[in-house]
């Protein structure tokens, strides 16, 4: 246990000080906000009915964007190889990882998601309605993510192949997180039965994310 | 004969050659069948001659998932029983379930076009299909990034069985994101209404597809092993070159030491 506290707080510390992984992925996130109007006009009810999406899309980017440095500055290093052998087991110690990349680089962009909603015309309500969703599904997003980083690292490439390989299995996690946003702003279903189903989308992946990630890096790591 | 017996990549050679040809006949004569029969088979009152489109269509969906299936069993191959020819099978059929699916969504989009009076519709099962072609063709990305074909083979493994987990919760998120925007699904599903004279020449092409997608992977993963032992060969040779130039570089330093050694 004090292993696994251990590592979340030096993965934190890390991300937080080092090149600044975290708050990168809060200014891409920005970036991509403010980019939106340039497309699509500043009509602002067109960005208030788009914004839900736009705001999924953004945090959906920007976690991806972050998701390359998860095991490969520890495999670059080497204290991979130290956590592959060590006694706590690589599945245990995998979530741990993700657990702590949520915290550093998925936490806030949920914190920002306010202020981007002001930008977008987004209410009270439904900027509420839409940090919920990002609270209940972006740690989907890190631990499905997360099977594309060990494949990355294994294989020795990253960035643009990791992103094919993991955004179509996020689709679920899209059509769930702006389904629920969407029901509470425009109607007309309940929120309860998109969110739902979007908190067990994290759980499941919860369950596979770390199982498969430690199959890959156990095979895949010589 | 049972499968560890196939794990000798020469007697699977041997195998598959005695094989193949007598897959391949029965491949063209169902074919034949198959496609005799859906010429004969009456028009629809609705949708007249296009709904010959279904005859190619629909085994080319069915098979379309079918080879994602037969993908995982040989990545559990690769992962549990460790089989060496499983990954040769997962290699081989990527590929094929690809075009498979393109098939699919290609004819699809044909037969949309009359129909519909549009080549694409954000319906659930055409979108679902598509998320299945971009995850075969992320599969073969992964292949190709990486020489070593064992490497890429555990790697691919992970994949294919995380999108085996995966493809039945896409396909229910997209069915509901599509009743969510649109309540009159076009799609008219014939299911058991199908008249007779459909379901069976339908039936022939199903197992006329798969046939053909026994023989096409049969042979695609006799390639397949054929390059890997090319592959092995142009590495030992290239290994021997290198380990003679080595010699000689050493025996003619030697000589020059030699010869320095006169001089002095």
């Amino acid at each position: 246990m004090t292993a696994l506290s251990a590592l979340i707080r030096r993965d934190i510390r890390i991300a937080l000080r080092v090149g600044g992984g975290a708050l990168i992925g809060v200014l891409f996130f920005l970036t991509v906000v403010v980019l939106m109007p340039f497309a699509v006009g500043p009509d602002l009810a067109l960005l208030s009915r788009l914004g839900p999406a736009i705001l999924w899309l953004g945090a959906l980017l920007a976690s991806l964007l972050t998701l390359d440095r998860l095991f490969m500055a520890d495999h670059e290093d080497g204290s991979l190889d130290l956590i592959t052998m060590s006694r706590t087991p690589l599945e245990l110690a995998c979530a741990a990882k993700a657990l702590a990349h949520w915290l550093a680089a998925g936490l806030p962009l949920i914190v920002a998601t306010p202020v981007l909603g002001l930008l977008l015309n987004l209410d009270m309500v439904a900027t509420g309605a839409v940090a919920l969703t990002l609270l209940a599904g972006t740690p989907a997003l890190t631990f499905t993510g997360m099977i594309g980083a060990a494949l990355a690292v294994t294989l020795h490439r990253g960035g643009l192949l990791m992103a094919v390989l993991v955004l179509p299995l996020s689709i679920p996690v899209l059509i769930f997180g702006v389904a629920a946003s969407q029901a509470v702003i425009v109607g007309p279903m309940t929120f309860g039965a998109p969110f739902s189903i979007l908190c067990a989308l994290s759980l499941v992946s919860l369950v596979i994310g770390p199982f498969a990630a430690a199959a890959s890096l156990r095979h895949g790591l010589d | 004969m049972t499968l560890i017996d196939l794990a000798n990549p020469t007697r699977f050679l041997a195998l598959t050659a005695r094989v193949l040809p007598w897959l391949a006949a029965a491949t063209v004569l169902l074919l034949a069948i198959g496609l005799y029969q859906a010429a004969l088979a009456p028009d629809d009152y609705q949708q007249g001659a296009t709904v010959k489109i279904m005859f190619i269509h629909v085994p080319n969906a069915w098979l379309s998932m079918f080879v994602w299936g037969v993908m995982s069993i040989a990545s559990l191959g690769t992962l549990v029983w460790r089989h060496p020819l499983a990954d040769v099978a997962a290699k081989a059929a990527a590929p094929i379930g690809a075009a498979f699916t393109f098939l699919a969504l290609l004819t699809g989009s044909l037969w949309g076009r009359p129909m519909w009076g549009t080549y694409w519709e954000w319906d659930a099962r055409l979108t679902s299909v598509l998320i299945l072609f971009l995850m075969y063709l992320g599969l073969m990305a992964l292949w190709r990034a990486v020489d070593d074909p064992s490497r890429a083979a555990r790697a691919a493994a992970v994949l294919t069985l995380v999108g085996a987990l995966n493809l039945p919760i896409i396909k229910f998120s997209v069915d509901w994101w599509n009743t969510l925007h649109q309540p009159a699904s076009v799609m008219r599903m014939g299911g058991s209404a199908l008249d007779k004279s459909f379901l069976i020449p339908l039936l022939v092409m199903a197992v006329a597809f798969t046939l053909l997608f026994v023989t096409l992977h049969l042979a695609a993963m006799r390639n397949e092993i054929l390059r890997r032992r090319i592959r092995s060969l142009q590495m030992m040779q290239a290994s021997r070159v290198a380990f003679s130039n080595e010699m000689g570089a050493g025996s003619r330093g030697q000589n020059a030491s030699k010869e320095i050694g006169a001089a002095g």
